[in-house]
């Protein structure tokens, strides 16, 4: 049994879950020169942001499937270029009818135009200036997602002043901007739009940013709020933020692997951790499943809040009440993942080829009733019959993904409950009546499709747990609702990355700013622990 | 992505019986370049002053190849008096296209007779090109895999066709020049009449720069005799060497965004590289010591990017300098970083299989 590390000397850190987002931290640990260790679970490097073959030829991005916000400062820091990152633009997003052409919006602002005019020439002229004002507002938001939240109760003099300073900044977004982010809080995503658009065919797929990875319809209240989110990454310099990775997104964390390995880190794959060792309460090393213990100054976890405290630390190192709050965190699942393999090109019916307009992201969300009503059957403990899919054909724009002529089609899939009727256990019986409702419901849009399948990879909300370790399946570490977020987010009060437990830090994306890859929240982690002193 | 270079001079040197005497002028030295192989090089003036770059090619049956930003018939011919040398300007009679990228050997190989494999960073091989007669040189303006094609004018339809129709499974897409000029500031490239001002074209001393001046100083062999410029190059290095040297700058993009936002917007940059020179002064911001001649957001690397001409010792590589930029028409400074050239250099830029290497050269 191992005690310590390799040359006798005790690791500064190490860091359960190999992520991206736990690789990140290893990462800037490793570059300040720390020794890091990162164990992982399964036997390659990623979490959800994973590419693996399923199927002879073909890759999947298993569970993530597109770059949202990966922050240019993590980038540029961890010289992942160097390591094998690259980035292709999505530019399109096309939202296809079953019976008729759909809405298109393409990077060329005045192909949008005429899109839009078809279904309201009022429209047309609002959607631009509905992007300044939403890129006007972003500039509000984006500096909370690339530092540590801020605490509105701390008496610290430095804390206060950066508070004013974000409070005199919303001063000066000027009485509309300020009345505008009061109402993007509120309100739900559905009814924020109507007031700037009539066309519910623009509407629909517009909403959809607001309802990823919650439990949450279109029309739910603080669903708008996660729309500004969507516009953070068009201001990004002149770089377009969301993306696809070539190689899919686990390219995205053998690269941060690669760096952080660079800089002196190490890997381990098929080293689960089963519990946080505790002594004199203070985390002091890890236990793995096979037994062996590691001890570690700090022990780092890149897992999601409930499992990490519920399963690894235990309630009895912890204080009731942070225990109470951790219980009431919210990571109730809604979404599944279908990964399909094409033996050729399926034709959108009303728009065929395989041309710029599906080179982007294509959203089944032909109306607000019909995402409406897809949250109506998950309400009650059911998957959507008529789900709203966000489709990505990866090879069409990564040749590597399939054999030439054939395609990938990553499909996210929303809402598949994580506590469906008969118990989530159950879930099993129900994935592959799951995967046909998805397939059934592209047929209508992509008549040959069902020929055309060679593999079908389906993941529930229960696979994602059993498999990734996301409790109850939720693709964010817990939800991205408003009361989960910045200060609040995993529990009020602990939201820098600190725990109750000495020596224990958050660096998931459980943590703030959240899911979705970023990595800053394993940035900002590990920034936050060197500052401190804590490692 | 026709006509890679504005203005291309593709002008072909025929050599005839004798290989005793270098092509005159010309620091690259042609005739030591063995066939099959590109060399890039600086011509200059007596003076010592570059007059333009380009690249020479050996493609092996006695003639050389020799591309330019400008037209040198004229200059070429001029110096050719007393060598056994016929010159011929066949920018008219040679149509050119670049097909760069990670993938441009995947996408080209099904469409040419030959192993693309044979053919290493700076080869040229003759080749089938869907069927026609050309050229192939794994050269291009870009920092990445790439190939030129070389054909007949009356041929470049049917091969951009051809071209065209092998990448549409991959995605790819016909580029300008004005994506041409982010990728060849991504490969550290100078661009002449931007980086530099041609002798010829300088109307004033002070604009000329030579090879050194312009970051191209690699490209001449000073220890090599028989060039123009040589004896004065020799001399200047005597003297000291350049004051000048042309560097890589990397622009602090937090400080940009702080900048920005003290004008309440949030930070913009044009989609393009910016060719419009300006002011670098050193890190006290106080002393102006260069000029940023091009600059450009690299959408691969997330870096704010700039070549820069800046005097001695200013460009030691990691020194902090400011270059301005002017939000809202107001001039400001930002901190900018002296950092090693290419900005993006991928390993398969110059990457060749070593089993295909061997198989090529049966071949």
């Amino acid at each position: 049994m191992s005690t310590l590390g390799t040359n006798s000397q005790p690791y500064d850190a190490v860091i359960i879950g190999a992520g991206h987002n736990g690789l990140t931290c290893a990462a800037y640990l490793a570059r300040a020169g720390r020794k890091v260790l990162v164990l992982e679970r399964r036997p390659r490097v990623g979490g959800a942001a994973v590419s693996e073959s399923h199927y002879p030829g073909f890759t999947y991005s298993v569970c993530s499937y597109v770059v949202s916000l990966l922050r240019p400062w993590i980038i540029r820091d961890l010289d992942l270029v160097k390591h094998g990152l690259q980035i292709v633009p999505l530019e399109c997003s096309y939202t296809p009818q079953p019976d008729g052409p759909g809405l298109c919006r393409w990077p060329d602002p005045d192909k949008t135009r005429q899109e839009i005019a078809r279904l309201s020439p009022r429209d047309a002229d609002t959607y631009p200036e509905f992007g300044r004002t939403l890129g006007r507002l972003s500039r509000f938001v984006k500096p909370f997602i690339d530092s540590p939240a801020p605490d509105p109760l701390s008496l610290n003099p430095k804390e206060l002043w950066g508070l004013l300073g974000m409070g005199r900044q919303f001063r000066e977004l000027g009485d509309d901007l300020a009345a505008l982010q009061f109402k993007l809080t509120t309100m739900s995503g559905v009814d924020f739009l109507r007031e700037w658009f009539e066309s519910d065919q623009l509407i629909a797929p517009m909403s959809c940013s607001g309802i990823i990875g919650t439990f949450l319809g279109v029309k739910s209240p603080g669903t708008a709020y996660v729309l500004l989110h969507h516009y953070m990454g068009e201001i990004d310099g002149s770089s377009r933020a969301w993306g696809f990775a070539v190689g899919g997104t686990g390219a995205i964390s053998e690269a941060i692997a690669s760096s952080a390995r660079s800089f002196g880190a190490e890997v381990r794959c098929e080293a689960g951790v089963a519990k946080v060792r505790v002594a004199g309460g203070k985390a002091t090393g890890v236990v793995l499943e096979n037994g062996d213990e590691i001890a570690a100054k700090t022990v780092i976890s890149g897992c999601e809040p409930r499992l990490t405290f519920d399963k690894f630390v235990g309630a009895e190192h912890l204080p009731d009440e942070f225990v109470t709050q951790v219980g009431r965190y919210k990571c109730r699942g809604s979404s599944g993942k279908v990964n399909i393999a094409l033996d050729r090109w399926v034709d959108f019916e009303h728009r065929p080829g395989d041309g710029m307009h599906v080179r982007g992201d294509v959203a089944i969300a032909p109306s607000t009733d019909y995402l409406e009503r897809a949250y109506d059957e998950a309400k009650y403990g059911d998957f959507s019959k008529r789900p709203y899919i966000n489709l990505v054909f990866p090879s069409l724009l990564d040749r590597g993904m399939a054999p030439p002529g054939k395609h990938v089609m990553s499909c996210f899939v929303q809402y598949a409950p994580y506590d469906i009727a008969e118990g989530p256990e159950n879930w099993p019986s129900k994935r592959e009546a799951f995967g046909d409702a998805v397939v059934d419901t592209l047929a209508e849009y992509m008549p040959g499709l069902k020929d055309a399948i060679l593999h079908r990879q389906v993941l529930t909300p229960w696979d994602m747990e059993q498999e990734f370790g996301l409790t109850e399946g939720n693709i964010f570490h817990g939800e991205l609702g408003l009361e989960q977020l910045l200060f609040q987010r995993p529990v009020s009060g602990w939201a820098r990355y600190k725990t109750p437990l000495r020596n224990l830090w958050l660096c998931g994306s459980g943590a703030h700013p959240g899911g979705g890859i970023m990595g800053a929240p394993g940035g900002i982690a590990a920034q936050q622990m060197l500052k401190q002193g804590a490692v | 992505m026709d006509d890679p270079f504005e203005n291309l001079g593709a002008q072909l040197v025929k050599e005839a019986a004798s290989k005793t005497n270098e092509v005159a002028g010309d620091g690259t030295y042609a005739t030591r370049l063995p066939p099959g192989r590109v060399v890039y090089g600086t011509m200059c003036n007596a003076d010592g002053h570059a007059l333009d770059d380009g690249t020479v090619a050996n493609l092996g049956d006695g003639r050389y190849r020799v591309t330019s930003s400008e037209p040198w018939l004229g200059w070429y011919s001029k110096h050719a008096r007393g060598f056994d040398v016929s010159i011929e300007d066949e920018t008219d009679r040679v149509a050119a296209l670049s097909l760069q990228g990670p993938l441009a050997r995947t996408i080209l190989q099904p469409m040419v007779e030959e192993d693309l494999d044979s053919v290493r960073f700076f080869g040229v091989r003759t080749c089938t090109l869907a069927g026609k007669p050309g050229w192939i040189s794994r050269t291009g303006y870009t920092g990445d895999l790439g190939y030129e094609l070389w054909m007949d004018p009356d041929d470049a339809c049917h091969v951009w066709d051809a071209v065209l129709a092998a990448g549409e499974d991959y995605g790819m897409q016909p580029a300008g020049l004005d994506a041409m000029d982010v990728t060849r500031i991504e490969a550290g490239f100078v661009l002449q009449g931007v980086d530099y001002v041609s002798a010829k074209s300088c109307i004033t001393e002070s604009l000329k720069s030579t090879p050194e001046d312009a970051g191209l100083g690699w490209t001449v062999k000073l220890d090599r005799p028989g060039w123009i410029g040589r004896d004065a190059l020799l001399r200047e290095r005597d003297r000291g060497g350049s004051t000048w040297q042309l560097v890589g700058l990397e622009l602090d993009w937090a400080e940009l965004e702080q900048l920005y936002d003290r004008y309440k917007l949030p930070p913009h940059l044009a989609p393009a590289a910016c060719r419009i020179a300006v002011p670098v002064y050193d890190s006290s911001g106080s002393k102006q010591v260069g000029q940023a001649t091009s600059s450009t957001w690299s959408p691969i690397l997330k870096r704010y990017l700039a070549v820069a001409q800046v005097h001695r010792p200013y460009g030691d590589l990691g020194n902090t300098l400011k270059i301005e930029h002017t939000p809202e028409f107001e001039r400001c400074q930002i901190t900018a970083t002296v950092v090693d050239k290419p900005f993006y250099n991928p390993p398969q830029k110059t990457f060749t299989p070593k089993k295909a290497q061997k198989k090529g050269a049966a071949a």
